[in-house]
């Protein structure tokens, strides 16, 4: 069983979502009891030329980058030039000692969802050299059409909604939308159609596979008074209960986080965009736009790279930001 | 209640005497003020001054704004009485009502 898609793609393909059900044929491994541990969220600099880190896994290791929040169409204070830092990004990707087998971006790509914005982030998506970007929505994806601009460019399995799942590496896959479901007074949530169909989707997953979701708002309530959580995620939480592995990664709130809830570990990314305060932050009192100096912007930024090592049974996260000096 | 309208309208705008312009900003995911009385026929107009976007929905679904960027405006005229109280479909935390009260009725908020 190959780490790595063993099909090549040319870049018009980067991010074409219909060859995934292929990569079925590769899931779940071989036998193995496997019982994995998330060591991780633990942020670590870099030198200025990332190489021979840790991250450098031994052969065998299946690795994939999680971004997330990269708004473009964005061009205020806060950060003038999102795509300048999203490239920054894309450059370390490319630099990795191992190259990425996909790359995950946990939603918000556009700001505004205009037309063009989806259009350029189908573009810039397309500078990470990797077989396949996988998506979910943000709600800034969502604004006045709901999910039809989204699907338009990512719908990842023709099914015109923006949940799905799919194998690789022997990892199941699961992205989800909870950026619909916004109703007064209270935090998003999946919603009971979806819930269903995560219930069968995960009925034809052995307990043994490591799971990784994808949402972008947190799947655990970091901060209710500013809705950074979802209501009903204690029922997705159930259905992962079975399940060895499980791991969760978020967007939304522009910073690192983690919780672990039994075999479960959420954690929340950086942005590409701009830093978010901490929930509740002292003197803040909302969960706008922080302008921070321009030389601790690159701090407050940055990917996530995820490895997957089997025989350690370990899935380790490192946290990069831009600015590692 | 017309005590109550020109105070709002003198809270909100510091001129028209008798509300008949009644704004209210969109400002640090809040809406400011919280809480406008206005009379039957009147148009209130919001204003979003973050850099973060964000939506009008009414609770009972009358009326909604499509997504609103930074100086983004949106207008509702209120032509029937009642307890209109809306909120933003990306931050359903920020809440805000509109009460329209027709002249000489008791009125409720318009603090």
């Amino acid at each position: 069983m190959s780490d790595h898609d063993p099909h090549s793609e040319s870049p018009s393909e980067l991010i074409d979502p219909l060859r995934r059900r292929a990569l079925g044929c590769i899931a779940g491994w071989a036998g193995a009891a496997v019982v994995w541990t998330v060591a991780g969220g633990v942020p670590r600099t870099l030198g200025a030329t990332p190489t021979g880190t840790k991250a450098a896994a031994s052969s065998g290791a299946f690795t994939f980058v999680q971004i997330s929040d990269t708004h473009f169409g964005f061009h205020k204070d806060a950060n003038p030039d999102v795509v300048g830092s999203y490239r920054r990004a894309v450059a370390d990707i490319a630099a990795l000692p191992q190259r990425p087998a996909l790359i995950v971006h946990t939603g918000d790509l556009t700001h505004l969802s205009k037309p063009e914005e989806f259009g350029q982030a189908r573009e810039l998506l397309q500078e990470l050299h990797v077989d396949r970007v996988h998506t979910v929505p943000g709600e800034h994806d969502t604004l006045d059409d709901g999910l039809t601009g989204y699907l338009n460019n990512f719908d990842h399995d023709g099914q015109k909604r923006a949940w799905y799942s799919f194998d690789q590496g022997g990892v199941h896959f699961i992205g989800l939308s909870n950026v619909l479901n916004f109703k007064l007074g209270t935090m998003t949530s999946l919603g009971d159609e979806q819930l269903a169909w995560l219930k069968k989707d995960l009925a034809g997953v052995s307990h043994s596979t490591p799971i990784v979701v994808l949402a972008h708002i947190p799947m655990w309530t970091v901060y209710a008074p500013w809705g950074w959580g979802t209501a009903d995620a204690a029922q997705a939480m159930a259905l992962f209960k079975p399940y060895g592995s499980v791991t969760v990664l978020n967007g939304h709130i522009h910073q690192v986080l983690q919780k672990v809830e039994g075999h479960v570990a959420l954690h929340t990314a950086r942005s590409l965009a701009y830093p978010l305060p901490t929930p509740g932050q002292e003197g803040i009192g909302e969960p706008g736009p922080l302008k921070v100096p321009a030389d601790e912007l690159g701090k407050r930024l940055g990917t996530r790279q995820l490895t997957v090592v089997r025989g350690r049974h370990e899935l380790a996260l490192i946290d990069t930001p831009l600015d590692r000096g | 209640m017309k005590a109550l309208v020109l105070f709002t309208g003198m809270l909100l705008t510091g001129a028209d005497a008798f509300g008949a312009d009644p704004h209210v900003d969109i400002q640090k995911f809040a809406f400011v003020p919280k809480e406008i009385t206005v009379a039957p026929g009147t148009a209130v107009t919001w204003t979003n001054l973050d850099e973060t976007p964000h939506t009008l929905k009414a609770s009972d679904g009358s009326f909604a704004s499509k997504a609103l960027d930074t100086s983004d405006t949106f207008q509702q005229t209120f032509s029937k009485e009642g307890d209109y109280t809306y909120f933003c479909t990306l931050h359903p935390f920020m809440t805000g009502t509109v009460h329209v009260r027709g002249g000489g009725g008791s009125a409720g908020g318009g603090q």
